[in-house]
């Protein structure tokens, strides 16, 4: 007998997705993930000043306040066709990449390695056993038996004291849970240490970005970060050298904590590589501009159809016309009408409501289905990394082998590249993307510095707006993947924009085919070994780093999340 | 003494972001001496926690659906904060009340936590409040103001 599961809603803080499921004989073989919160920001920018568009934009979600900020400036300023100072480029950058630092740490250890860790079995655990395993892996100081038997002591009185906190109602003792308890307690040390290392990525955003969370120095233009090295009230050399020091921390959780957790937690859990590899058509796009016109960047972005590296066409510039044109959206399992049949261009986006009940055929979910040259996509870190490899960008192919090799060392067998189109692969993904992340976050400080000290200290070109309709679109790699804000501009008013968001294109509904979407497709054939307990689910869908754009925060009563009825 | 006011909703959702209007008339209306940080917390989260992390007194204000009249404002402390927080929704959801956990495990909790919740009307899309809650902002104000007296802080009203 088939059963259905709903999960509704999946994550809290970005609002509300839902995911129903179909199980028989134990594994999914129907499913549905549906955006349940309408998200309307488009219609609040109407007939708005663009260059107040980003401080908009950054509130749609909770989570990706900087990455809209970002977006919106760029959107504008390839509508205005305008050029960026180099310093306005690298403290974005800067920004960014500390942002997606912060981001892909909390996702890993605060999000997500729940899913894989048994906190109670940690209980269990030998603290020196745990050392010695720690030690083995890395040579990451807080690997200690000291530091092992202070968590598990802090863990026994949490747990004692009966207030789980974070750890409540996690599926501890699941069959699907495969850790030894030493290494959930090594999960649970560095969780804890990850709540410190998370902080210095914080840090960096609100040095450079004036306030955390949602930042104030940018500007269709450039940045409001004055630069001078002698004043006490800008970006002075001894702000510069306090970032470094935060950098330079996160270097070191990074490369002897997170890439060397990941590889373990994949080689414990090698089985799901097999699953949740569901669309894969990925699509990316180049980040981190070292020019004024975006033209130049460290890290490559493309699209890489069915899997096949080989044929990775990349994205070059800012404005590129290859991914400006293959972009649609269309509605017909979308809770919207459009005004004429098909899919549209997200300059023609339109944003009027049709709501109906959820109904399996037809209309389900409040996300639209994206589609890139008629094809569903995949975006994300994993994406990113695929193109990085592709296109032979060294530190995306270092990190990634050392986290294979690591792992297959674990293991004692071989893990390919290709393991990483899954569920777990995705994770390991995220943290290969964290370390070039980190490399980027470096390079743009020397950058930055050396720039500076050529006597350039320009950070903002002023935007002027021409009568008539100028149209334009930004792109950003964001933690969780493509990010694009498209506006037309009419007579220095914004007479439409449209946000394309990552978790639109992983989270998206069946499109006007009736093709699935990459969360729907991942779920398929995923095991379930309770229905009950659909872990299996949650382990794919966070495996994405779920985000609905439309972060709803009001506090309600509580109600039961997952539903289990016989079909 | 470290005093934290979280202001945290989503304002482009009317009275979603009660909570954030509510800080930032605050500080409109008043001077505040230098313990004392606010915080426009927006959706976020674990964002906010290095700011949160070991202060005296956190208080936050917040929309909350609690099945009152719209306006409502309800006070919570200490042992309701937790609790009210709770979710059933995962292990590991990082809202504010993650944000929480996390720091209690961490030995870093705020040792007084107040909240005052406001009833909401409407979550439709705009970034101005229904007026009716517009209305009671002035309210939520002095609730804040009162209780930064009550464990000795004065903020001065600024010249009109």
């Amino acid at each position: 007998m088939s059963k259905r599961i709903t999960i509704d809603p999946i994550t809290r803080i970005e609002g509300h997705l839902r995911v129903d499921v179909e199980v028989d004989g134990g594994k999914v073989t129907k499913a549905w993930s549906s955006g349940q919160m309408w998200r309307g920001v488009e219609l609040i920018l109407l007939g708005r000043d663009p260059r107040d568009a980003w401080a908009i934009t950054q509130r749609i979600c909770g989570v990706c306040t900087t990455v809209h900020a970002i977006t919106s400036v760029r959107a504008v300023e390839n509508a205005l066709n305008l050029d960026i100072p180099v310093n306005a480029q690298f403290i974005r950058n800067m920004i960014i990449s500390a942002h997606a630092i912060h981001d892909h740490i909390v996702h890993f250890y605060h999000l997500s390695a729940l899913d894989w860790v048994d906190v109670v079995s940690a209980l269990k655990a030998d603290p020196i056993k745990t050392a010695q395993l720690a030690e083995s892996l890395s040579d990451w100081p807080l690997n200690n038996r000291h530091v092992m038997t202070q968590t598990l002591e802090k863990l026994k009185t949490f747990v004692g004291s009966g207030q789980l906190g974070p750890f409540t109602n996690g599926y501890w003792g699941h069959p699907a849970m495969k850790l030894s308890p030493e290494v959930n307690l090594l999960a649970v040390a560095h969780y804890l240490q990850a709540l410190d290392a998370q902080r210095h990525a914080n840090k960096i955003v609100t040095l450079l970005g004036s306030k955390s969370p949602h930042i104030q120095n940018v500007a269709v233009g450039g940045v409001s970060n004055p630069i001078a090295t002698d004043s006490q009230s800008v970006l002075t050399v001894e702000r510069l050298l306090k970032l470094k020091m935060h950098m330079d921390a996160l270097s070191d959780f990074i490369h002897k904590v997170y890439l060397v957790d990941i590889a373990a937690i994949g080689a414990f859990y090698a089985d799901w590589t097999k699953y949740g590899a569901g669309v894969t058509n990925y699509l990316s796009c180049p980040d981190f501009p070292m020019d004024s016109k975006g033209t130049k960047f460290l890290v490559p972005g493309g699209y890489i159809p069915n899997a096949d590296l080989a044929k990775y066409k990349p994205i070059t510039a800012f404005g590129d016309a290859y991914l400006r044109d293959g972009v649609e959206e269309g509605v017909k399992h979308a809770w919207y009408k459009y005004s004429k049949p098909g899919p549209l261009h997200p300059y023609k986006g339109e944003t009027t409501p049709e709501y109906t009940d959820f109904q399996d055929d037809g209309k389900y979910s409040w996300l639209k289905a994206p589609t890139f040259y008629g094809e569903r996509a995949q975006v994300g870190p994993l994406s990113s990394v695929l193109a990085g490899v592709a296109a032979g960008h060294q530190p995306t192919i270092n990190y990634a082998t050392k986290v294979l090799d690591t792992a297959s060392s674990l293991l004692g067998s071989k893990i390919p590249l290709a393991a990483l189109h899954s569920t777990i692969g995705r994770h390991a993904a995220r943290a290969v993307r964290c370390a070039v992340m980190q490399d980027v976050l470096q390079q743009n400080w020397q950058a930055l510095i050396d720039n500076i000290g050529k006597g350039d200290v320009a950070s903002f070109n002023k935007p002027t707006f021409p009568k008539g309709e100028i149209m334009g679109y930004g792109f950003h790699e964001a933690p969780r993947g493509l990010l694009s804000h498209w506006t037309v501009i009419k007579d220095g008013k914004i007479a439409n924009y449209q946000c394309v968001v990552p978790s639109t294109w992983n989270a998206g509904p069946r499109d006007d085919t009736d093709k699935i979407g990459p969360y729907e497709a991942s779920l398929m054939d995923n095991p379930i070994a309770d229905a009950e307990q659909p872990l299996e689910v949650l382990r794919t869908i966070h495996s994405f780093d779920p985000c609905l754009a439309c972060a709803v925060h009001v506090v309600e009563d509580n109600k039961e999340v997952v539903q289990v009825k016989a079909l | 003494m470290r005093v934290v006011i979280l202001g945290v909703g989503n304002i482009l959702l009317t009275d979603e972001g009660v909570g954030v209007h509510a800080v930032n008339e605050l500080i409109a209306r008043y001077d505040l001496p230098d313990e004392v940080e606010v915080i426009d917390g927006g959706t976020s989260g674990m964002d906010c926690l290095d700011q949160v992390s070991d202060a005296d007194h956190l208080l936050i204000a917040d929309a909350m659906r609690a099945k009152k009249e719209p306006g409502t404002i309800t006070r919570l402390a200490g042992d309701q904060i937790p609790a009210f927080f709770k979710t059933k929704i995962s292990p590991h959801q990082v809202g504010i009340s993650d944000m929480l956990a996390a720091l209690n495990f961490h030995g870093l909790m705020p040792r007084n936590i107040v909240l005052f919740g406001i009833e909401p009307l409407s979550f439709a899309t705009a970034m101005e409040l229904s007026p009716s809650i517009a209305a009671r902002i002035p309210e939520v104000v002095d609730c804040l103001v009162a209780e930064l007296k009550a464990i000795g802080i004065d903020a001065r009203r600024k010249a009109a």
